[in-house]
């Protein structure tokens, strides 16, 4: 029998996401490819996959599924998750796994992800990835498009995902310490294409103000609630090509960070764009999230970039292997040792 | 000369504009930008999106800075000159009847003609392909005859369904997908615009269009060739343009 995950509950919008479908925007495809390609990369990483194969990736609220396989590897990374291991889909208790390691789950077991806490968006990896078939070069889920990933839609229940492998391979399992997706203090864009669409005062009214993340947030943006920023000379443009990052302002003046499913053309000024560096970042922000923006240059851009390149390459050092099961107990309770120690510090 | 400039979209992206209007012309330059920066495989672009009046150039930073890719744009455009752009002409029927046109009866109301003069002036026109875009597929085809213009409706629907062609605006749009809409939907396309097993756009910039009205039965009959997969469609010729 070929070995799938069968979706029990299939969370709030829980897609298959890779790194995205690039050079088809002059056709009109969207790029689409994970909000978080950071933890997208990290859970490959833990379940020992390509950097950016295909995983789940699910936004707000995590899937439940059951693992219809021999047993299989799996990892977790992105945002703080009520993660359980449960013995049957019956049950009601099972074993809490932490974000951020790989995990062997076993034919039948259950794994029931609650709530997400403290960011929008968590990777669900499997060790061999998904038995999926590329479309356009991705497998990533263009559910305007309505193709790649799983049938173009987001996962509903009682779909059955194929995996590529029916065994785990024999090793010990791992968890990833030291990585920070904590959002930064300002997110760092480079002004334009249409920021002669607002005054200087606009502008600099923008950098100054605090914007909230709105409940209206999807994959195609991020809608913010904040001071209006007013158009200097109305807010329609004849449509002109979207980047990823690019920050517009529709009539009412409440800015959309548009992000990875937006659409390739548009017709509303963008007064700025999220450097590519800070992206990641933004693609787990949670509804409610306060932020604020700064201005930088297109060369300090680069240097980010160079940096957050940097920060992905280490991350093989930050694989640390997870002592055999007897042991886990201890680790868990020195970990929280540890980070309340680290609290009553700070 | 032609005028340009060149706007940065964050990091990783730049926006030749070369102008802010709809125009023949300044597409045509958005064309052939894209066709010569495409000719000279330079590293570290990684993909351009042409629109009705600007070219975006998508590019990796740690391979190609800025400042390089913008030198290198400057150098196509000086080498731009007259040149002749071969383009195709489609003739794509269209169902006007009221089972697929939703909006025609307000669309006549609105613009204080019959039906049948909405579905004459929208089908005796050639119209332009000025780029693809929102759907995978889509053209953006024009312009419609002034008098049909029309603002998008006060609320969008939820849903219409694949191969709705709409007035937007100046421009006519056959939506390739079912997908939600705010313009004005005057009939249906049999013929699938978007494949995205082979990723094949039917339609092109540059290309030539126009509408041939058709019964419910001979769409229908094109509608199930193209289900069935049989459906062969290739432009009736090609067309000259020559570009200043």
């Amino acid at each position: 029998m070929k070995p799938t995950l069968r979706i029990i509950f299939p969370g709030l919008f829980t897609t298959i996401q890779d790194a995205g479908r690039y050079g088809f925007q002059r056709l009109g495809v969207s790029l689409g490819g994970a909000l978080d390609p950071v933890a997208l990369r990290a859970a490959n990483l833990l379940a020992g996959n390509p950097a950016y194969a295909g995983a789940i990736e699910a936004l707000y609220v995590g899937p439940t599924f059951a693992v219809e396989a021999d047993d299989a590897r799996l990892a977790f990374a992105g945002a703080d998750a009520a993660i359980e291991l449960l013995a049957s889909a019956d049950a009601v208790h099972g074993e809490r796994i932490a974000p951020m390691q790989s995990v062997r789950v076993r034919r039948g077991q259950v794994v029931r992800i609650g709530s997400l806490k403290k960011g929008a968006s968590l990777y669900i990896a499997v060790e061999g990835g998904f038995d999926i078939e590329p479309v356009l070069g991705s497998v990533s889920t263009d559910c305007r498009g309505k193709m790649g990933g799983w049938k173009g839609r987001t996962l509903a229940a009682n779909d059955l995902l194929p995996l590529c492998r029916a065994l785990a391979t024999e090793r010990d399992e791992c968890r990833i310490e030291g990585l920070d997706l904590s959002p930064p203090q300002r997110f760092r864009t480079v002004l334009g294409p249409q920021n002669d669409y607002f005054s200087e005062a606009v502008i600099e009214g923008f950098f100054a103000s605090e914007y909230t993340v709105s409940a209206e947030s999807n994959r195609m943006g991020l809608r913010l609630d904040g001071p209006p920023l007013q158009h200097r000379h109305g807010f329609n443009i004849v449509s002109d090509a979207i980047a990823t990052g690019s920050i517009q302002v529709p009539g009412g003046g409440q800015p959309i960070v548009l992000l990875a499913d937006h659409q390739t053309t548009g017709g509303y000024p963008k007064i700025a764009t999220v450097i590519s560096a800070d992206l990641p970042a933004m693609g787990r922000l949670p509804i409610g999230a306060k932020i604020r923006f700064a201005p930088t240059t297109v060369d300090e851009a680069a240097r980010a970039r160079r940096a957050l390149n940097a920060t992905l390459e280490s991350l093989p050092g930050k694989l640390v292997r997870i002592a055999p099961p007897a042991a886990i107990t201890t680790q868990l309770v020195e970990c929280n040792l540890i980070s309340g120690v680290h609290d009553a510090a700070a | 000369m032609l005028e340009y400039r060149v706007l940065p979209a964050g990091d990783t992206a730049l926006v030749v504009e070369f102008g802010d209007r709809v125009d023949p012309r300044l597409s045509a330059a958005v064309l052939s930008l894209a066709q010569s920066l495409e000719g000279e495989h330079i590293a570290g672009i990684v993909e351009t999106i042409p629109t009705f009046r600007s070219l975006m150039v998508l590019y990796e930073p740690l391979v190609l800075p800025a400042a390089l890719l913008i030198e290198q744009i400057d150098t196509q455009i000086q080498k731009l000159n007259s040149h002749e752009i071969i383009s195709r002409v489609w003739h794509l029927p269209v169902c006007y009847d009221s089972r697929f046109a939703i909006d025609l009866q307000d669309v006549a109301q609105r613009t204080s003609l019959s039906v049948q003069q909405v579905v004459e002036r929208h089908s005796e026109c050639l119209y332009h392909v000025y780029m693809l875009g929102f759907l995978p597929g889509q053209a953006y085809m024009g312009e419609v005859a002034s008098e049909l213009a029309l603002d998008r409706r006060a609320t969008p629907r939820t849903s219409i369904p694949a191969g709705s062609l709409a007035i937007a605006g100046r421009m006519s749009c056959v939506f390739p997908l079912e997908t939600p809409c705010g313009w004005h939907i005057i009939g249906r396309c049999p013929v699938p615009l978007w494949d995205d097993i082979t990723a094949t756009a039917l339609l092109a910039p540059a290309d030539k269009v126009r509408f041939v009205p058709v019964s419910v039965r001979e769409y229908e009959s094109v509608a199930a060739r193209a289900a069935e997969g049989v459906l062969k469609i290739e432009p009736v010729s090609d067309f000259v343009e020559a570009v200043a």
